[in-house]
This record gives structure tokens, C-alpha cells and sequence, in this order.
């Protein structure tokens, strides 16, 4: 029998006995990083592919959601730091290795970036709106002006705000379940999926819902082989990272992970999907929250099983 | 402040100038750290103190911060007993004076609608209650009938105290419950006492074996400083003990004995060096008396008879003897410290004295010198009225060759079973929780009710404390001047203790309330003196020193006036003993009716499904005294059953779970106590840390935290040569459900 | 100058004056702790061996705490110390999560906090305070650059280990084995 004790010390509040430094705010902010670029990520790509008028939810009314999303995600991520009011700490500095402050320079470009999206598109909200202060007309009528190009800065930072919410996590090599790089494809897919999902349901037009529809299926798709990709690399790997896959496999995490985000989160809704596709009639609300409880109880595993995973020595 | 300072540079240069502003967010805003940060140890004060967390005493500096509060204990780099270092507990004092459950106020027992319960009363009022109970005992049995049981500095006091009064009667647990068989043991052989610190040369030890000795769990700190340097040198251990103590595993041979069998392993020992011609003879036969009684008595105590009985291989017995031969005299057989094992220690530590003895490791490098003590002398007083029985007197003859008083005897006195004219009726009780100390507690508790007055002295709420009809809160260590330290060493030497706090709450320094009581006794004409600082400096400057040199310095050494620290080659040497000689056979014994050679005798066994219960130390604690100081509790807030993992497989048990235990006299843990379930223990018996499982609801961090051991040793087996209790012939079992709680009578 | 910290598992007992003696020195609340102590017993009874290993920061040469910090307030002192400023951490806990040996904990006064090695203490020439109680003297500490070092001279003649070298964090803290 091998025994490991520690003999004393050590019981510091949120590290011991495991690791549970981050709680639901952080998760939350990976959750809504991810659905924010998502919607942003298809607004940009139809509006560069000319399709403005086709699929409206996509390019406009959707976007409209992604100010709050960011700001809440921002607000979650405020109240994870212990010193709140240090927070502009982030702003004095630029680091390229930490992920952390990459995370919040991009998302001090983007939530600007959405806003003024959103009010190049006021007017279709509401029509006769006159601007009190000059400035918002001048974005409104600059963005209009430049709307290529805002469009492709709106689909490289989405880009990198998907990925960069599953780098924030894979960059730690300390924490074996995180540590490898097939989460930032992976969350950034799960992003997508979750901003189709909200475009999908709603859009109104059936021809964009279908369209939304089809890309979901893809995604996930995309995200169930990069799941079996990331559990194959794992029981290639170490013994830390098998162990750390075990908490999937038979552990703590294998019915809330298989049961609630593979089945529930990606398997019924891309069923439900196909079914609504070949005609059946599936409520559109269905498969999109199920995509979005998914993702979100995605991270939250990811996050907290990741923080109980260790290197044993 | 350093730090500090420079982040406040460093955010001027950001523009926000070196503001300190009111409001703690604008500071936070503009980052100034607000949290506590090292200080700049230059420009604190220090003051001079020895440890009180146990009783190793080793002399250190209360460091004080700017503000003047106490900030951390360092070791005094001139003292023997820590060369610098302190030991966790040590370090970890200052719990003791911090901590929120300390005893605040005098305390008196009084009725309320027909509960008893403790009220606030003035020091002046307690004073009075006690004198007049102490008079009125005085009056009706003589004052001989007053005891006092005592342990640490504030004992001393007392003591003078009590003798001044008229009574000699006063012990100490750490006798009869601890350390007593090993005094005897080792005087009957080599005619001195083993006193504390022990003298053992483990520093230029070459081969040091334990007998059940869990060095490096008790930390008596030189000792396990000296073992370490041994180790850096090349020692080899060999460690006698059926659990992998940490010093098992730092050994090159540990030997997982069966039980309460060490004799025997011991005297196999003795036949191995004596039929191989190893031991030292020119030694044994220039100061032994007895080898050829000796050698005719270890003739069949063959390493395959031990086997049988031990179930530690014959050969490894004779590697074992080997090796300590090997390394002799360098070689150490350590005489530890808790020794009241199983009712034959005396003679158990005198098979150890004697395999030294053959060793030739008494009086020399690596085995023990001979210490010297530096001379204090006494503040002049009026000579202490003669007394007209002492507790030698009620024993009548019994237990002649205790060298010092025995605690259970006293409890024996104070019982409604006495029938002798000799009744003990009153109590003082200081520094010492004799619920934990002394076994068999409804004895204890029967004899307590039997008493007129019983005062409990303390730093912190006991068990014992909740008996008492009146508890006097005394401060700690840190907050008052003590007897000047004089111990046994290498090199004689004292260590002063000065206050580096004012007392807390209502507490008060033992020195003042022996002498306001001793105004009530009218009794102040043996404490002419204002402050205690007055006795250490009158003492101090008749040795030619002075207090505040001492302030300055904690620790001072003197010249060895006397003999040499081990013996000489060929050095004439007149031991203590009757004979004058090392006694391989022992003629006290033989006088008082005892073996004059040690006999194995078996003990009994566990019945089935029952487990011999084992006990000993943690290192970051000093037996129940710490277990609620913050610091310390923090390292270990209780304790754990260890228990073999078959054992727990058979019974079904895990790792953590927790279990009630149940002796064989039917007496269930007051608390349930969580399983360590690990390989370095062996199937016939449990082990757990003594101390924890504290009933007394007021200690907050540590009342019903484990389990307390001492309440299931019930059965006692006394030794018959000085009274000491053998405490570890019971045998536990696990209760998995919570047991009905019984009223303790 | 390289800092290093050398523990003898040989000679540790276990005891955790290093804990006690580090809290007191640095102030660390009551609760917390930046130094604690591990057993690992392996074997099966009566053929059984511990190990005891007095843990901290192990102020690694390629330490992930500095690069994740996004603020900067993580960051490398003179000999590889690693340092945690207090006035610029935010307590995002991202140096948390990216400690294998997770040395870090989050002070109740809202900055990360860890072992120093006593960078006050080193500044007046003293040992760090747990290498100084340490009543086995089996910890040791000094300069890795300084080939004639007590400590270089350690690694050099025994045999040695560092916690989790897979992770490639290059630790500072030794165990002679």
C-alpha cells in the first residue's frame, strides 16, 4: 500500500484538500467569451459574404445581445479577482505570455468593436432614433463607411477570443486535464455551436434557421470528434493525464460529462436537429437551450475537474 | 518596513504620489498594501526566556514589533538545550499566550438553584476561601494533610509554598507515570540517576538503539539535533518497536517486536556479547560487579529462545548484537524518557543499563557522560517547619527505591479507602491535567471527591479544571519572571525567564500568588520580596552576575569544576552503587526483595478481536497541554487510530473513517477518533498520538477533536519495585456505530 | 547568483517547525501556511519505507506563475527568487492554477501570497527562517552558482531529486534521497 499523507500545514482555503481557486465566475466568463465570439464570428462572415439581407438575425439582431453578453463575462471575471480594486492592473501592462492578459486586452478591443456594431445597426431597431450626442452618429456613420474592414477585425478577434477561452485553460501544463492544445480549437467550436444555436433560435426566417441549423450540426460534429481526440490523447500521454481522464472515465465527472454535455448538450439537440430538418415539427427553442445549458455546464466541468487534476510526485 | 517603503517609491514614480490617504479604497486604489509584512528585525526588541511548552526548557528571545507585541520566539544560539533552534512547540509558544480560551479570572464553584457551576470571583476573594480551607484542614488533620501535584515553573513556587506551610508532600506525574523505572533502573546499576536532559553523547553516538524510544517524535530538542549530526557521520540505528516510528525509519535495522516482550530481547543481547566474547571487558572488569552471575543467567537466553517469544529472527538478533559491539563504546542503548510500560519496567531499564554496561558505553564518547550542574543559591528564607509524615511515611516501607514521589500513591492517600491515619484531604494542582496523566481516572475522581479543598492552577480550561472548587488563572511563560533555569549538561550553565508582556485578563505569575496567599497564611515572612526580579538578581550577583547582564545574554556557561566528561583510560572511578561498582547484579534489588537480574515474564495478550492500545508523541505537541494552542493545533488538530490495512480490511473499515473504541474493561471513547490506515503498523496492536479528544467544552479548537487514550487505560499494572503505572497492558476494539453515552461516574 | 533550497529526506523528521517558524516570521493568518510537510510511506509491513519532505515554492527557474501573471506582479528577483508584489497583484488566480505544486494561496487580504524564501531575511544575510529553526538542520540553502557552496557541493556528492520535473519548471528546491 502506498500512503501520502501531508503531516501538517497546507489547509489553505480553496487549495486544500483540492484546488478550487475558481469557482463559478470564471467558467461563466469562458461560457459567455465563447458565445459572444460565436455570434460576433457569423455577423462578420454574412455581412462579408454579402448576405445582410438573407439572414438578418445573423448579421444584426443577434449581434445586439453581444454588448450584455461581454459585459456580464466581464463582470463575472471582476468578481473571481480577490483584489477588485487593483483590477486596472491589467491595463499598465501588456504580457504575451500570460493568456489571462491577452483575455482582457481583447476584450477591452472587442466589447467596443460590438458596440459600435450595434450602432451601425440602431436605426433598423428603432427607425426614427436621433442621436443626442455626435460622437454615436459619427461611429454610426464610420462603421457604416467601413464595414469591410470592421468586419474583418470582428473575425479575427472573435477568432481569437473562441480559442483564447480554451488557451486560458490549456496553457496551464500544472493541470494535466487542461494541458493540451486541442482545448482552443475545441472551445472555439463550442463557441460557434453555441452562437448558431442562439442565432437559430432567434431567427424568424426559415431559410436562415435551416441554414444555422446545418452549421450546428456541423459543429457539433466537429466537437464530438475533437472530444474523442482529446480523451484518445490523453490515455496516449502520462500518467497524470491518464489519471486525469480517469475522472471522466468511471470517475467523479463521467455521468455529469457523458449524460449532461455529450448526450443532452450535443447528441438529442443534433437529433432533434435532423429531425426538425427532414420536416418534423421540433419546437426551435429545444435544441438551442440544450446547446447552450450544454456549453455551459461544459466549461463548468471542464474548469472544476481541471483544478482537481494534478502531476503526482 | 523595507518593503513597504519601496513600494511606495515605486507608485510615486506612477504619479500618484506617496499619499497615505484616509480612506483604505483610495489607498487599495492606489496600492498601498495595507497587509502585514516582515519587519525589520534590527530595530525590535528581544527578551530572554526558556520554553515552557515542554520541559526540555531550552532558552530563547521573545522577539517584540514596533508596536511592542509579541511577534516570535527564536532560540538562544549560547544554549545547550536548543543551540538556536527551537523545536515547533517552542516556536509555536506564543499560541500559548495567544490563545482566546486561556483562563481568565479566578474562578469559584458555587451553587445556583441546585447546579453547580464556576463564578468569576476576585483574587482576594479566592485567596481568602483557600486560606481558610487550608487553615481548617491545618486545624482538623495537621497540615501534612495538604498535597501538591505539580508540573513546569509555576510548581516550584508552590512548593516553597506548601513546605513553608508544613507539608513535604508534593509530587510530580512525570515520576511515577513516566520516567521513574528509568531512574531506578539505571541507579540500581550504575548508582546515578539519569535525570533531564538525559547525558547521552549522541553526537559522537556511532550505533544508538531505541527500545521502543520514538526520538524524532518526542522532540527533545538537543536530542534530535545531536542524533541528526550522528546521522551526517554515519549512525546507525537500530530501533526496537512493533510501529515504523520516524526513527525506525531513519534505522538500519528496525525490529518489529512482539509487545511487552523486550526483556527477552534483551537479555538474548546480553548472551550474544557474553558467549561471543564482545563486550568490553577490561571495562566490565575493571568497575562490574556480578558478570559471572550475570553471564550464568543469560547462559539460555539463547537469540532462538527470543525468537520464540519476541518473533524478532534469531539471526537478526545476532546482527543486531553484532553491530552494537561493533561500534561499542560509541554505541548507546538511549534510556528514553516515557518508560511506565508494563509493571516490570525497573527491570526492563535495567536490562538496558546493564547491556550499556557491558557495552562499556557509561562515562564515555558516544554513550553518556557525566554531567555537571551549575549551583544557584537559595534566597535566604526562615528554615520550613519540620513535618510529621510524609508521603514515605504512609507507604510504610513500600517502594523504598522510588527515588522521588510517586502521584498515584498520593491519589492512594487522598481515596475514602485509606484507612491509615495519614488521610490526605486538600489539593493544590499546577500545571498538570491529572485526568490525562495519572490512569485510571475513577480513582482519581473518587479521591478528588473525597477532598476538603482542591485548587487547580493553570494557564488554560482542563479536564482537571473542571473538578476543582476553585481555579487560579496563572499566566503564561511569556508574561513572568520564573526560577532561574539549572539543568544537567556538558557544560554547567543557567537561562533566565523575564517577561516580555504584561500578563493577560486577570492572570497572575505563579511568584504573586504564592505570595498573596502566603499574606492570607500569614505565612510572608518566607517570601520577603517584591518582585520575583528581586530573587533572581540577589541570586545572580552572589554567582557574580547580575540581571540585566543576564537580559542581555538569556544563557551564560561556566567552566566544568568538577570531574571529566567521560571516564579515563584506566580511570579509578567509585560508582554509586552500594558496591561502589557498575552492578551487573543488582544488590538494592536483592535487599528489597527483588530480582537481582532482570526475568522475562509474558504479559498478557489481546483476547480476540481486541488490540494491544499503543500510545506516544507528535512532535508538534507536548502531551494534552497544546492541543488547543492556534498555532499549534493548526499543524495537528487531532489525533488518528493507526491501524494495519489488513486489519482494517478484515473489519471493514477505511481509511478516515471514523470509530469509537472499546477496552476490555467495557470503557468506550468519550469521541469517535479517524482511522490512519497504513502499512507502518503491525497486526497485534493500534496506535494514536496521546493528548487529544479533550472533553472540556471551553477549549474551542480542540474539545472533542480524536480521542483521548488516557480514558481507556483502566487496567494498571504497577510496578512493584517503585510504584510506577504500567499503561500499556490494555486492549481496545472498534466500535463502527455511535455508542449510547454512559453517565461517567 | 542562483538561490537554492536543499532538504535532507534523510534526516527530516517531519516535525513542521519549518511551518510554524515561517508563519510566525512572515504573518501568515492564522489558517494559511506557505511551507508544509509530506509523508509518502510505500511497502507493505514490516518492509516499509518513508519518505518525509518538508514542500514550498520551489522558486523555479521557468516558473509558470510569472508567465501567466497578466499584471506583471509575479516576476523574478536577484538569484531566481520568485516574488509576488503585493500592490500589483488583482488575485485573478491564475498564478494559482498554474503552480504543480500548488505553493500558492490567495492571502485573506486579496493578493496571492508564498514562500519568499525569506527574501527579507537574505537581504540582512540570514537564512530563510525555516532553514534557520529546522532542529534537524536538514534543510540547507545558498548559492548554486558558487561551485564551492555547501549546497552545490550537496548536489554534487548525493544523490538528489526535484518534485515533478516533467512539468519542465526547473525547481530550486532539492531533496537528497
Amino acid at each position: 500500500m502506498n500512503e501520502e499523507i501531508l503531516i501538517s500545514g497546507r489547509m489553505n482555503p480553496h487549495i486544500d484538500p483540492t484546488l478550487g481557486i475558481w469557482g463559478w465566475e470564471i467558467p461563466l466568463y469562458l461560457f459567455l467569451g465563447g458565445l459572444a465570439a460565436g455570434i460576433l464570428f457569423f455577423a462578420a462572415l454574412y455581412s462579408l459574404l454579402g448576405k445582410e439581407k438573407e439572414l438578418p438575425t445573423a448579421v444584426r439582431k443577434a449581434t445586439f445581445l453581444v454588448p450584455i453578453i461581454l459585459m456580464v463575462g466581464l463582470g463575472a471575471l471582476f468578481l473571481d479577482l480577490k483584489n477588485k480594486l487593483y483590477f486596472w492592473q491589467l491595463y499598465t501592462t501588456i504580457r504575451i505570455e500570460s493568456p489571462m492578459s491577452w483575455g482582457a486586452w481583447i476584450l477591452m478591443l472587442i466589447t467596443p468593436l460590438s458596440m459600435a456594431w450595434c450602432l451601425s445597426y440602431w436605426r433598423d431597431l428603432i427607425p426614427n432614433w436621433t442621436w443626442q450626442l455626435k460622437f454615436l452618429e459619427w461611429v454610426e456613420v464610420f462603421v457604416q463607411k467601413y464595414r469591410k474592414t470592421f468586419a474583418w477585425t470582428m473575425i479575427i478577434s472573435s477568432v481569437i477570443l473562441g480559442i483564447y477561452t480554451g488557451i486560458l485553460l490549456s496553457a496551464f501544463n500544472a493541470r494535466p486535464l487542461w494541458n493540451t492544445s486541442i482545448l482552443g480549437p475545441l472551445f472555439l467550436v463550442s463557441g460557434l455551436s453555441t452562437g448558431a444555436a442562439t442565432i437559430m433560435w432567434l431567427s424568424k426566417e426559415k431559410l436562415e434557421r435551416s441554414l444555422f441549423s446545418k452549421i450546428d450540426l456541423l459543429l457539433i460534429g466537429i466537437e464530438v470528434f475533437f472530444i474523442i481526440h482529446l480523451f484518445m490523447g490523453f490515455m496516449a500521454s502520462n500518467a497524470a493525464q491518464i489519471e486525469a481522464a480517469q475522472l471522466f472515465l468511471g470517475g467523479a465527472y463521467t455521468l455529469p460529462f457523458w449524460g449532461g454535455v455529450v448526450l443532452l448538450g450535443l447528441v438529442i439537440p443534433a437529433i432533434l436537429e435532423v429531425m426538425e430538418l427532414r420536416g418534423k415539427h421540433i419546437p426551435v427553442a429545444l435544441p438551442a437551450i440544450l446547446i447552450l445549458i450544454g456549453g455551459l455546464v461544459f466549461r463548468f466541468i471542464i474548469v472544476d475537474a481541471g483544478q482537481i487534476s494534478q502531476y503526482f510526485y | 518596513m523595507s518593503k513597504s517603503r519601496r513600494d511606495f517609491i515605486k507608485i510615486s514614480a506612477l504619479g500618484f504620489g506617496g499619499l497615505v490617504l484616509a480612506n483604505p479604497i483610495l489607498n487599495a486604489m492606489i496600492g498601498q498594501v495595507q497587509a502585514s509584512e516582515p519587519l525589520d528585525a534590527s530595530q525590535l526588541k528581544r527578551v530572554p526566556t526558556y520554553c515552557e511548552v515542554c520541559f526540555w526548557k531550552c532558552a530563547g528571545w521573545v522577539h517584540q514589533d514596533e508596536k511592542g507585541e509579541l511577534w516570535k520566539i527564536e532560540g538562544n544560539e549560547d544554549d545547550p538545550h536548543c543551540k538556536g533552534r527551537f523545536c515547533p512547540r517552542g516556536t509555536g509558544g506564543l499560541g500559548m499566550y495567544n490563545d482566546e480560551d486561556r483562563l481568565k479570572s479566578p474562578l469559584m464553584r458555587v451553587e445556583v438553584d441546585g447546579k453547580q457551576t464556576f463564578k468569576e470571583v476576585s483574587w482576594d476573594k479566592a485567596f481568602r476561601f483557600i486560606a481558610d480551607k487550608m487553615n481548617q484542614i491545618s486545624e482538623e488533620h495537621g497540615p501534612e494533610s495538604m498535597a501538591l501535584f505539580k508540573h513546569g515553573s509555576g510548581g516550584a513556587h508552590f512548593g516553597k509554598l506548601f513546605k513553608a506551610f508544613g507539608s513535604r508532600n508534593i509530587t510530580a506525574p512525570s515520576y511515577a507515570q513516566c520516567r521513574g523505572p528509568r531512574e531506578v533502573g539505571f541507579h540500581a546499576t550504575f548508582g546515578a540517576n539519569i535525570n533531564s536532559p538525559e547525558p547521552v553523547d549522541l553526537e559522537n553516538t556511532k550505533c544508538l538503539v531505541l527500545i521502543g524510544n520514538h526520538i524524532g517524535e518526542n522532540m527533545h530538542n538537543s536530542h534530535v539535533q545531536e542524533m541528526s549530526k550522528a546521522i551526517d557521520k554515519g549512525l546507525k540505528i537500530i530501533t526496537v518497536d512493533p510501529r515504523l516510528s520516524t526513527a525506525a525509519s531513519k534505522s538500519k535495522h528496525w525490529l518489529p517486536i512482539k509487545p511487552a516482550t523486550d526483556i527477552a530481547l534483551l537479555l538474548a543481547w546480553m548472551h550474544v556479547l557474553i558467549t561471543e566474547k564482545l563486550y568490553d571487558k577490561a571495562y566490565i572488569e575493571r568497575y562490574a560487579y556480578g558478570f559471572e552471575d550475570l553471564e550464568a543467567h543469560v547462559a539460555d537466553k539463547t537469540p532462538e529462545w527470543a525468537e520464540e517469544i519476541t518473533t524478532i529472527k534469531a539471526d537478526v538478533i545476532r546482527e543486531t548484537a553484532r553491530e552494537m559491539a561493533f561500534n561499542a563504546p560509541a554505541t548507546l542503548i538511549h534510556p528514553g524518557r516515557h518508560v511506565t510500560w508494563y509493571g516490570d519496567d525497573t527491570q526492563r531499564l535495567r536490562a538496558m543499563a546493564m547491556l550499556n554496561a557491558l557495552l562499556g558505553s557509561w562515562g564515555r564518547k558516544g554513550g553518556f557522560y557525566f554531567p555537571e550542574t551549575a549551583k544557584v543559591p537559595s534566597f535566604p528564607h526562615p528554615a520550613f517547619p519540620s513535618v510529621s509524615w510524609t508521603w514515605k511515611d504512609y507507604l510504610d516501607g513500600k517502594y523504598a527505591l522510588a527515588g522521588s514521589s510517586i502521584a498515584n500513591v498520593f491519589v492512594d492517600a487522598s481515596h475514602p479507602d485509606n484507612t491509615t491515619d495519614k488521610k490526605i484531604k486538600g489539593w493544590f494542582v499546577v500545571g498538570t491535567n491529572l485526568i490525562s496523566t495519572i490512569p485510571d481516572t475513577k480513582r482519581t475522581l473518587e479521591a478528588i471527591d473525597n477532598l476538603d479543598l482542591f485548587v487547580v492552577v493553570d494557564t488554560m480550561p482542563m479536564e482537571i479544571t473542571g473538578y476543582a472548587d476553585i481555579i487560579l488563572p496563572e499566566c503564561t511563560y511569556l508574561e513572568r519572571y520564573d526560577d532561574i533555569r539549572v539543568s544537567p549538561n556538558r557544560e554547567p550553565n543557567i537561562a533566565v525567564r523575564m517577561p516580555a508582556a504584561e500578563p493577560k485578563y486577570l492572570t497572575k505569575p505563579s511568584d504573586w500568588i504564592v505570595r498573596k496567599l502566603a499574606d492570607k497564611l500569614k505565612l510572608s515572612s518566607y517570601f520577603n520580596y517584591k518582585s520575583y526580579s528581586e530573587v533572581l538578581d540577589w541570586q545572580l550577583k552572589q554567582m557574580g552576575h547580575s540581571l540585566s547582564e543576564m537580559q542581555e545574554k538569556g544563557v551564560i556557561k561556566f567552566e566544568r569544576k568538577h570531574e571529566n566528561l567521560y571516564l579515563e583510560e584506566g580511570e579509578e572511578y567509585e560508582f554509586g552503587t552500594p558496591t561502589g561498582m557498575i552492578e551487573l547484579y543488582s544488590t538494592d534489588l536483592e535487599m528489597e526483595g527483588f530480582d537481582p537480574l532482570p526475568n522475562y515474564t509474558p504479559h498478557p495478550e489481546p483476547p480476540a478481536g481486541f488490540f494491544r492500545l499503543n500510545y506516544g508523541r507528535a512532535p508538534m505537541h507536548t502531551f494534552g497541554r497544546t492541543a488547543n494552542n492556534p498555532n499549534l493545533n493548526e499543524l495537528m488538530s487531532e489525533n488518528k487510530l493507526w491501524v494495519n490495512p489488513k486489519i482494517a480490511r478484515e473489519a471493514g473499515l477505511v481509511n478516515d473513517q471514523e470509530v469509537w473504541l472499546e477496552n476490555q474493561d467495557g470503557i468506550k471513547s468519550e469521541f469517535p477518533i479517524k482511522l490512519r490506515v497504513t502499512e507502518r503498523i503491525g497486526m497485534d496492536n493500534v496506535y494514536m498520538v496521546h493528548g487529544f479528544g479533550k472533553s472540556n467544552k471551553k477549549l474551542q479548537r480542540s474539545n472533542g477533536r480524536g480521542i483521548s487514550d488516557s480514558q481507556l487505560v483502566t487496567k494498571v499494572m504497577v510496578d512493584p519495585i517503585m510504584g510506577g503505572t504500567g499503561m500499556r497492558g490494555n486492549f481496545v476494539k472498534f466500535i463502527i456505530d455511535k455508542p449510547e453515552r454512559e453517565e461517567i461516574s | 547568483m542562483r538561490y537554492a533550497m536543499i532538504i535532507d529526506t534523510k534526516k527530516c523528521v517531519g516535525c513542521s517547525d519549518c511551518v510554524v517558524a515561517c508563519q510566525n516570521e512572515n504573518r501568515v493568518p492564522i489558517g494559511y501556511c506557505r511551507d508544509w510537510v509530506i509523508e509518502n510511506a510505500k511497502g507493505t509491513f514490516p518492509n516499509v519505507s518513508i519518505e518525509l519532505r518538508s514542500e514550498r515554492c520551489n522558486h523555479c527557474e521557468n516558473s509558470p506563475c510569472v508567465r501567466c501573471c497578466p499584471t506583471g506582479a509575479s516576476h523574478y528577483e536577484n538569484g531566481g527568487l520568485v516574488m509576488v508584489d503585493r500592490s500589483k497583484c488583482i488575485g485573478c488566480g491564475a498564478c494559482v492554477q498554474s503552480c504543480p505544486y500548488n505553493a500558492r494561496y490567495s492571502h485573506p487580504d486579496g493578493f496571492v501570497d508564498k514562500c519568499s524564501f525569506c527574501n527579507h531575511r537574505l537581504k540582512e544575510g540570514k537564512n530563510p527562517s525555516c532553514v534557520s529553526v529546522c532542529p534537524t538542520s536538514c534543510m540547507y540553502f545558498g548559492d548554486l552558482d558558487d561551485s564551492e557552496s555547501q549546497v552545490s557541493q550537496l548536489l554534487k556528492n548525493r544523490g538528489w531529486k526535484v518534485l515533478a520535473p516533467e512539468v519542465g519548471t526547473k525547481p530550486q528546491v532539492y531533496y537528497l534521497i
